[in-house]
C-alpha cells in the first residue's frame, strides 16, 4: 500500500517537527521579538510604540555598558585560554598512567555540577580578605600577606576569572582526556621507536590531533563566557562600583531591575550578534561536509 | 578504565613521575578548597565560624545546621528547611530530563540515519538554540505558558526545560550516531523493520555512553536553573534552588552562615552523586562522540 | 481493559476532580514577597494565622534577592502569563508602574469602610492610590535617615550627639583616632546611596525636593550638589578598605561589636542590635542624621493587590482589611523595627527608638518635611533611581572627582528620564 509507504517515509520528519517547531517559537521567534523590543519604547512590560534605533544609541553612550563589554573582553580571552591550557595541561597529567586517576578525576570535574547559588558564598568567602585566604595566611602567621583583588576596583574582574576557571576547567580537562583517549596508539610508537622525546611528541604529534577538542572547548567556553550572570551576581553583585559588570548582568538588571526594557533588549540583541558571530563560522565550517562517517 | 585506555603514556623516569602526582595533588586541592571550606563551616557553630579561622577545622562538632537547613529553616513565612522543594525539584528534573534525553536520542537518529534536503540546516538552527541567553526568553516564555494554561504548574518548568535542552542532546546524539554504521540501519529496513523498531532494536542498545553524558548535562542543567524556577515556578511547584537562594539571600537577619553551608551542600547533593556515581562514564561518553566534530 | 481498572480509574478521577473542587471552593491568597529572614517572616506569620482564623489560606511564594528584586521579575512572568498573585510585597515607585499596567486591583471598598484616607500619612498614600483608587495596603513606614553609634565609641569620643555636619566629622575624627572604623559601611549601590540620601536631606528639605524629587536640572547640577558629593567624599575616608559588596548587616554588627563607631542606615538595623542583646540608650544610640532632624524620609512596605477572579476578590480584601488592623500593625512592625503605616496606632509596645520614629514622621507629615527617599525607589522611578545609584557609586569609589560628578549626575537623570 503506498500510503503506508509514504507514512513510513515521513515518520523521521514526523519525529523532528516537535522539537524543530518548540525551538522555532523558543528561540528564534523569541529573539525576533526581543529585536522588535529593541525598537520599541517598552520601559517596565512590552510596550509597541517605535522608536528606531534610539535605544542603541543610548546603550552606546552609557559608560555601563562599555564596561560591560570591556570587562567581557578581558575576562572572555583569559577565561578561554586558561581554561584551555589547564584542561589540557591536567588531561596530559592524568593520561600518565596515574594510579588514582578514578580518585582524582571526580574531584577536577565536580565543580561543574555546582550552581554558583551553592559554591558563590564560598567563593566570596574565600577571596574576602577579612574572612579568606588573607585572613588565613595572618592567622599562619604570615602578616604581611594581602590578597585584597576582590575589594580592587582594577583587579576585581580576576578574581571572577579564578572562580570561573575553577568551575569550568575540569570539564575542558575531560573533553581532552577523552581526545588523547582517542589518539592512535601506532603513531606514538613509531615517533618513540624514531627516538623523539616526550615533550616532542606532544608538541609535534599529540597536541595537533587535538584540533577538534580545541575548536569544540571554545565554542561551550565561549557561550559560558559570554552568558556568564550567577557568577558575578554571586561572587561581586558587579561591584566594586561596576568594576564587575558584564553584558549579562548589564541586560538583566536594565530589562528587569531598571525598567528599560528597550535597552536591555538591545543589548541582548548586541550580546547574540557577538555569540552568533563566534558560532557560525565554527558550525558552517564543522557542517559543511555533513557528518563524518 | 585503565584497560581500555590506549597506550599513550610515554615513557617517563621517576622524578618526573613524583612531579606529576605532586601537581595533580595541588591541582586538586584547589579544586577541593571551596567544598571543603564549606563542609568544615557546616559542621561548626555560628561562634566558631565568626571569631575563627575559615580553614580550620571545627572544634566542637555540630549537625544542628544540616537539620536546620533540611527541616527547620526559614524559607518562607514557615520554618519548612528545604525538605518541601526537594520533591517539587525530583518531579521537575526527572521528567525533563527523560524526554529531552529520548527525543535528544531520536533526533540524532532522523538527523545521522534518515537524511532528507535540508537536515544540516535545520540541525544548525536547533543548535545555535543552545547559545540564547535565557533572560530574554523570560517575557515572552510566561507569555506562551500562559496561554498553554501551564503557567505555574511543574509541567510548565518541565517544558521549558526540554524546549532549552533539545539542542544539547540532539547535538550529543547526532555526534555519537553519525559514528554508527549506517549499514545496520540499511540492512534492517531491507528486512521490513519500522522506524521505531530499527531505534528500539539497534541504535538504542548501543547507545549507552552518550546517554550518560546527556543525562548527566541535562541533570546538573536543570537542577541548578534558578532564573526559570523563580520565574515560572508557583507556591506548590518552586525548585530547590529557588529554596535556597530564599535561605541565603535573606536581606536582614543574623547570616547562619553554618546554615547556609548546610543548606548548599543539601541542594548539590543530587548532582554530585550523579557526577560521582557517572563520572567514569562520563569521559567514555564524551570520547564516544560528543567532542568530536 | 479489565472492569477492575476501569473502577480504579474512575475512582481515582473522582478523587482528583473532588480535590481541585475543594482548592477552587475555599478562600485562599497567594502571596509573593521577600521576607524570608527569621524576623520579618515570623512578623508576616501574624498575618497568615490571622486569615487562617477567618477560614483564608495562604499560599506563600517567597522569593529572595536583591531587595526584591528578583520577586519584581518572578512577577513581571506572572502578570505577563495572566496568572498573577493576590497579593505582591512592594515599594514605591513599583506599585505605580504596575497599576499604570491596567493590572492592579481596587480595595476601595475596604478602603473606605474602615476610613484609611484620615489615618494614612498622605505622601504614602501617593503610592497606594492610583486614579483616586486604594490599590496596595501599606503595612509599615521605614525612615531611612537614622545613625545607628555604639554607645561605648560615642562616649569614647566625647559622649556628645552631633547635632550638626561639623560636629559629626568632630566625632567621626576622634573615633577614628580611637582606633576604630568610624562610619561602618558596606558597598552596595543601595548603600551608598542612602548615605546619599541623608546628605542630600542634611543640606535642606527643599534641596531634597527639588533635586531628588522634582529633578530639577538646576539642583541637580548646581553647587549644593557639588558640595554634597564633597561631603560624601569627606564620609568615604572614614570607611574602611574592605567595605565593598559588605551586606549592610555585617555593618551593623561591626558597630555592634566595637569595631565601628556609627551606621547610617534605615531602622531595620535597629533589629540586628536588639537580636545582638542590646539596648537602645545603653549600648547604642539612634540619632537622625546630623541636619535632618524635623524632615524624614521614608520607605514604606506595601502589599500591592493585583486584578483577580471573583472567586479571590473576598480573600483579598479581608486581607487588605487584616494588614491595616491596629493591632496587626503594632505588632509586626514592633518586630520589624520600623514604624506603622497608620498615625493611629498606640506606641505603647514599641521602645525608645521606635517611639521616636512615630513622632518624627507625625511631625514630619504635618510639616510636610516627609519625603519618598531615593534610594529606595520612593523619590523617583527605577530607571532615574538606578541612573542616579550609578553615579553616587562611581563617585564613593572613586572613578569620577567631586568636581565632576555633579555634572554626570544631571546627565545621567536626564538620560534615564
Amino acid at each position: 500500500m503506498p500510503t503506508r509507504v509514504q507514512l513510513q517515509n515521513a515518520i523521521p520528519k514526523l519525529v523532528l517537527a516537535p522539537s524543530f517547531a518548540a525551538i522555532l517559537v523558543f528561540v528564534y521567534a523569541f529573539i525576533f521579538y526581543t529585536g522588535y523590543l529593541s525598537l520599541t519604547d517598552s520601559k517596565m512590560l512590552p510596550s509597541y510604540g517605535f522608536v528606531g534605533l534610539e535605544n542603541y544609541e543610548k546603550l552606546w553612550k552609557l559608560p555601563h555598558w562599555w564596561r560591560a563589554v570591556t570587562n567581557l573582553a578581558i575576562f572572555g580571552s583569559l577565561y578561554i585560554v586558561i581554561c584551555s591550557v589547564l584542561g589540557l595541561l591536567l588531561a596530559i597529567l592524568l593520561d600518565q598512567k596515574i594510579r588514582a586517576e578514578g580518585f582524582l578525576r571526580p574531584i577536577y570535574l565536580y565543580p561543574m555540577a555546582l550552581s554558583f547559588i551553592v559554591t558563590g558564598t564560598a567563593w566570596k568567602w574565600f577571596l574576602d580578605p577579612g574572612i579568606g585566604l588573607e585572613s588565613v595566611m595572618h592567622h599562619w602567621g604570615w602578616e604581611s600577606f594581602s590578597f585584597t583583588w576582590i575589594k580592587d576596583r582594577q583587579m576585581a574582574i580576576y578574581t571572577v576569572v579564578i572562580a570561573a576557571v575553577w568551575q569550568s576547567s575540569g570539564f575542558v580537562m575531560a573533553m581532552f582526556l577523552a581526545g588523547l583517549r582517542g589518539v592512535d596508539n601506532e603513531i606514538i610508537k613509531a615517533a618513540q621507536i624514531d627516538g623523539a622525546s616526550t615533550a616532542t611528541i606532544y608538541r609535534r604529534i599529540i597536541i595537533p590531533l587535538m584540533r577538534p577538542v580545541f575548536l569544540s572547548a571554545f565554542v561551550v567556553l565561549a557561550h559560558l563566557a559570554i552568558k556568564s550572570y550567577d557568577l558575578v551576581v554571586a561572587l561581586t553583585g558587579g561591584g566594586p562600583g561596576q568594576a564587575t559588570e558584564l553584558p549579562a548582568t548589564f541586560m538583566y538588571s536594565y530589562t528587569f531591575t531598571r525598567n528599560s526594557m528597550g535597552i536591555g533588549a538591545s543589548s541582548a540583541i548586541i550580546m547574540l550578534v557577538m555569540i552568533f558571530s563566534i558560532i557560525i563560522p565554527y558550525l558552517y565550517s564543522e557542517l559543511r561536509g555533513g557528518p563524518r562517517q | 578504565m585503565s584497560q581500555a585506555s590506549p597506550d599513550n603514556a610515554v615513557r617517563t623516569n621517576v622524578p618526573a613521575r613524583v612531579a606529576i602526582y605532586i601537581a595533580l595533588i595541588l591541582f586538586a586541592v584547589y579544586y577541593l578548597l571551596p567544598f571543603y571550606v564549606m563542609v568544615v563551616n557546616s559542621l561548626k557553630p555560628l561562634d566558631e565560624i565568626r571569631g575563627g579561622n575559615m580553614l580550620a577545622l571545627p572544634q566542637q562538632l555540630t549537625f544542628e545546621p544540616w537539620s536546620s537547613a533540611w527541616s527547620t529553616a526559614q524559607i518562607g513565612v514557615q520554618a519548612t528547611g528545604l525538605k518541601p522543594y526537594f520533591l517539587n525539584s525530583i518531579l521537575m528534573v526527572v521528567p525533563a530530563v527523560a524526554i529531552s534525553t529520548l527525543l535528544g536520542a531520536l533526533n540524532g537518529f532522523v538527523l545521522t540515519k534518515w537524511r532528507f534536503r535540508g537536515d544540516n540546516t535545520i540541525f544548525g538552527l536547533m543548535l545555535l538554540a543552545c547559545f540564547i541567553p535565557f533572560q530574554i526568553a523570560l517575557i515572552p516564555a510566561a507569555r506562551i505558558l500562559g496561554l498553554l494554561g501551564i503557567a505555574g504548574t511543574t509541567q510548565g518548568l518541565v517544558l521549558i526545560h526540554v524546549v532549552y535542552g533539545l539542542g544539547f542532546t540532539t547535538l550529543f546524539f547526532r555526534n555519537y550516531y553519525a559514528a554508527f554504521p549506517t549499514e545496520l540501519v540499511k540492512a534492517a529496513q531491507i528486512d521490513g523493520a519500522t522506524f521505531f523498531q530499527i531505534f528500539r532494536r539497534i541504535l538504542l542498545p548501543s547507545s549507552g555512553p552518550i546517554i550518560v553524558v546527556t543525562v548527566i548535562w541535562q541533570f546538573t542543567n536543570i537542577w541548578n536553573d534558578f532564573l526559570f524556577g523563580a520565574s515560572f515556578g508557583d507556591f506548590d511547584s518552586q525548585p530547590m534552588t529557588v529554596a535556597l537562594n530564599n535561605l541565603v539571600s535573606s536581606s536582614s537577619g543574623v547570616k547562619e552562615y553554618n546554615v547556609h553551608f548546610a543548606g548548599a551542600i543539601l541542594a548539590a547533593l543530587p548532582t554530585l552523586v550523579v557526577y560521582i556515581v557517572s563520572g567514569r562514564y562520563f569521559v567514555r561518553g564524551l570520547m564516544a562522540g560528543a567532542v568530536k566534530g | 481493559m479489565s472492569f477492575n481498572k476501569v473502577v480504579k480509574l474512575a475512582a481515582g478521577a473522582a478523587v482528583l476532580a473532588l480535590s481541585l473542587g475543594s482548592a477552587k471552593a475555599a478562600d485562599n491568597v497567594e502571596v509573593l514577597h521577600w521576607w524570608t529572614s527569621g524576623g520579618e517572616a515570623a512578623a508576616l506569620d501574624v498575618l497568615k494565622k490571622d486569615l487562617e482564623s477567618k477560614g483564608v489560606t495562604w499560599a506563600d511564594m517567597p522569593v529572595a534577592g536583591g531587595g526584591g528584586e528578583a520577586a519584581m521579575t518572578a512577577l513581571r512572568a506572572r502578570v505577563t502569563a495572566e496568572n498573577p498573585p493576590t497579593a505582591v510585597q512592594a515599594l514605591g515607585f513599583d506599585i505605580t508602574d504596575w497599576a499604570k499596567q491596567g493590572v492592579v486591583g481596587d480595595l476601595s471598598e475596604v478602603a473606605t469602610a474602615e476610613g484609611w484616607d484620615k489615618v494614612v500619612p498622605t505622601a504614602l498614600q501617593n503610592f497606594s492610590k492610583y486614579d483616586g483608587k486604594w490599590i496596595a495596603a501599606p503595612v509599615n513606614v521605614h525612615s531611612t535617615n537614622w545613625v545607628w553609634i555604639s554607645k561605648k565609641a560615642l562616649d569614647a569620643a566625647g559622649g556628645k550627639e552631633p547635632a550638626n555636619w561639623d560636629e559629626f566629622i568632630a566625632m567621626l575624627d576622634k573615633m577614628k583616632a580611637n582606633g576604630i572604623t568610624p562610619l561602618a559601611h558596606g558597598g552596595q549601590p543601595w548603600q551608598d546611596a542612602t548615605l546619599f540620601d541623608a546628605v542630600v536631606l542634611s543640606l535642606g528639605t527643599d534641596f531634597y525636593k527639588a533635586s531628588m524629587i522634582d529633578l530639577d536640572p538646576a539642583a541637580l547640577s548646581g553647587d549644593k550638589m557639588k558640595e554634597a558629593f564633597g561631603r560624601m567624599e569627606k564620609l568615604r575616608s572614614y570607611v574602611d578598605d574592605n567595605f565593598s559588596g559588605r551586606d549592610w548587616n555585617l555593618a551593623s554588627a561591626m558597630v555592634i561589636e566595637g569595631k565601628g563607631g556609627a551606621q547610617m542606615m534605615g531602622d531595620w538595623a535597629k533589629g540586628e542590635f536588639l537580636k545582638a542583646g542590646q539596648k537602645p540608650g545603653t549600648d547604642f544610640v539612634c540619632i537622625r542624621f546630623p541636619g535632618t532632624q524635623g524632615a524624614v524620609t521614608f520607605n514604606s512596605d506595601q502589599f500591592m493587590m493585583f486584578k483577580v477572579g471573583d472567586d479571590k476578590k473576598k480573600a483579598q480584601l479581608m486581607m487588605a482589611s487584616a494588614i491595616e488592623d491596629p493591632k496587626f500593625q503594632s505588632a509586626f512592625n514592633v518586630v520589624k523595627g520600623s514604624v506603622p503605616a497608620r498615625t493611629d496606632v498606640p506606641n505603647t509596645d514599641f521602645d525608645d527608638c521606635g517611639k521616636k520614629g512615630m513622632a518624627d514622621l507625625a511631625e514630619a507629615n504635618e510639616k510636610g518635611t516627609l519625603f519618598g527617599s531615593m534610594a529606595h525607589g520612593h523619590a523617583v522611578p527605577a530607571s532615574i533611581k538606578n541612573a542616579m545609584y550609578d553615579v553616587i557609586t562611581r563617585h564613593f569609589n572613586g572613578e569620577i572627582t567631586t568636581d565632576a560628578a555633579p555634572a554626570e549626575f544631571a546627565a545621567a537623570v536626564e538620560a534615564a528620564k
